[in-house]
């Protein structure tokens, strides 16, 4: 293991130098270069974050319960794919929050209401939640392989009611009460360049995602090197006190 | 044969334990039973309105059961992590799969006394009332809806036993995972009432949804329990 501080290497520092430039290009093409909507003015430009944000929210969630079954039935058991998994949860439960504010303030715009009981928000604000729920087992104590099998468990029950949620919340949507106000599938014609700047919003946000996992990741890996060093430490530091 | 009858055997010990430690104890009766009938009382100070309360009575009833089973899990699981038991159940060589589908089983049966006790704070207190064909889709959706809770329970509650803090952190991560629940039986429960005008024939579907639940989480229970407990 190389033992320089830091977490970047040459690679991760020229993907970062990448992405930060890709957003300015993307606050650019965002905020300047693609026209307003015509029913919606310049509101429309919260979709080139918002739609990305939730895009590497389902990406990092995938992620998470992949190599949560990657650890689970490998071999080795190599705590690298729990520190993954739990890199890219932390992640997308940030992006998840980052597409609910915006999409809320999307909605005060556009719907008058910063909230309606629409079946893909309403599911979405379960995804935010059990995923809160999954970084709160992360966190719950013990060794590092017991949170690595709880917490890898407890992804790939959330991949089982994840699902179920939101098909009984689209049950309970469809049969229970007629159409709501907002209907997010036909909201906007796009042109070119708006489509463009929306595309260049995926991408960016998925190199993003990309560095933040390599980054925090490695932080993880450091977190749990040094909780086993002071271990170590005191383990002999007993030892020491035995012998005198 | 021989290996599902003795899963099967070991199951109904491990439930019938459980429901001897709850008799003895009487929890359930004494504590968690005018727990839930408070909350009802509450909802009727809360809400203020007896047309309101006849119309969400089934929503109420399914929110009384929910608050009320965080509490009998916690129950059900404190018991166990005391005196390190489960430990020993399973250091004994006893099959994971027994003890989940045993607690989950007396889990099942408090949660149904539970929410008859309920239905029947609903009659008196809200004053719903059910056709003899209403009472049988009531009785058939809480059946299902009891075997999905209790199953669903006893995993997140054997997740979050043992360690410090389960107390918060249980409700965290079972109520999302349950919303299908509320949601299937609140409807399956309005159509039972006909609450607002349903009619007891479109409350099946949401049978139908309570029923996959209950499946999915009883077997997905009886896999995944062994690895969370086992450290």
């Amino acid at each position: 293991m190389n033992t320089h501080s830091g977490t970047g290497t040459k690679a991760t520092r020229a993907l970062g130098v990448v992405v930060i430039t890709m957003l300015v290009a993307l606050a650019l093409f965002g905020l300047v270069f693609s026209a307003e909507d015509v029913v919606q003015g310049s509101t429309v430009r919260i979709m080139y974050v918002h739609v990305p944000s939730i895009w590497v929210a389902y990406m990092a969630f995938a992620l998470t319960a992949v190599c949560s079954g990657v650890y689970l039935t490998g071999k080795n058991r190599s705590l690298i794919w729990d520190r993954i998994a739990g890199a890219s949860g932390e992640i997308g439960v940030l992006f998840v929050a980052v597409s609910l504010v915006t999409g809320s303030l999307w909605g005060r715009l556009t719907w008058g209401v910063y909230w309606v009981w629409d079946a893909r928000l309403t599911s979405t604000a379960f995804l935010f939640i059990t995923y809160i729920g999954y970084l709160a087992v992360r966190r719950l104590g013990g060794t590092h392989r017991q949170r690595a099998k709880r917490s890898s468990v407890l992804a790939l029950l959330a991949v089982i009611e994840i699902p179920l949620v939101h098909f009984s919340v689209t049950m309970w949507r469809s049969l229970h009460q007629s159409a709501s106000v907002a209907d997010p599938n036909a909201k906007v014609q796009l042109d070119d360049l708006m489509l463009f700047s929306l595309f260049l919003g995926l991408i960016t946000f998925t190199l993003l995602f990309v560095w933040l996992v390599l980054h925090r990741q490695r932080t993880l890996h450091l977190e749990d090197a040094f909780s086993d060093r002071g271990l170590d430490a005191a383990i002999s530091a007993r030892r020491e006190e035995a012998v005198q | 044969m021989s290996g599902a009858t003795n899963l099967r055997r070991i199951s109904i010990a491990v439930a019938r334990k459980d429901l001897r430690i709850e008799w003895n104890s009487r929890i359930l009766v004494n504590q968690v039973a005018p727990f839930a009938a408070i909350v009802m009382v509450l909802f009727a100070f809360a809400l203020d309105n007896d047309g309101i309360l006849q119309r969400v009575a089934p929503g109420l009833i399914w929110l009384a059961t929910l608050f009320s089973m965080l509490v009998v899990i916690q129950r059900s699981f404190s018991v166990e992590s005391a005196d390190g038991a489960l430990d020993a159940l399973r250091v004994a060589g006893v099959d994971a799969r027994a003890i989940f589908l045993g607690k989950a089983f007396a889990l099942m049966v408090q949660l149904f006394i539970l929410e008859l006790l309920l239905v029947g704070t609903a009659f008196v207190l809200y004053n719903v009332s059910m056709s003899p064909l209403g009472i049988l889709e009531a009785l058939v959706t809480m059946i299902t809806a009891t075997v999905g809770l209790g199953s669903v329970g006893t995993l997140y509650g054997g997740l979050a036993a043992g360690v410090r803090g389960r107390e918060t952190l249980l409700p965290l991560l079972l109520l999302p995972v349950v919303a299908p629940v509320l949601i299937g039986a609140t409807r399956a429960m309005e159509s039972a009432f006909g609450s607002g005008g349903a009619t007891v024939s479109e409350g099946w579907p949401w049978i139908g949804l309570l029923g996959v639940f209950a499946v999915l989480f009883v077997v997905v229970g009886a896999v995944a329990f062994g690895p969370l407990v086992d450290e």
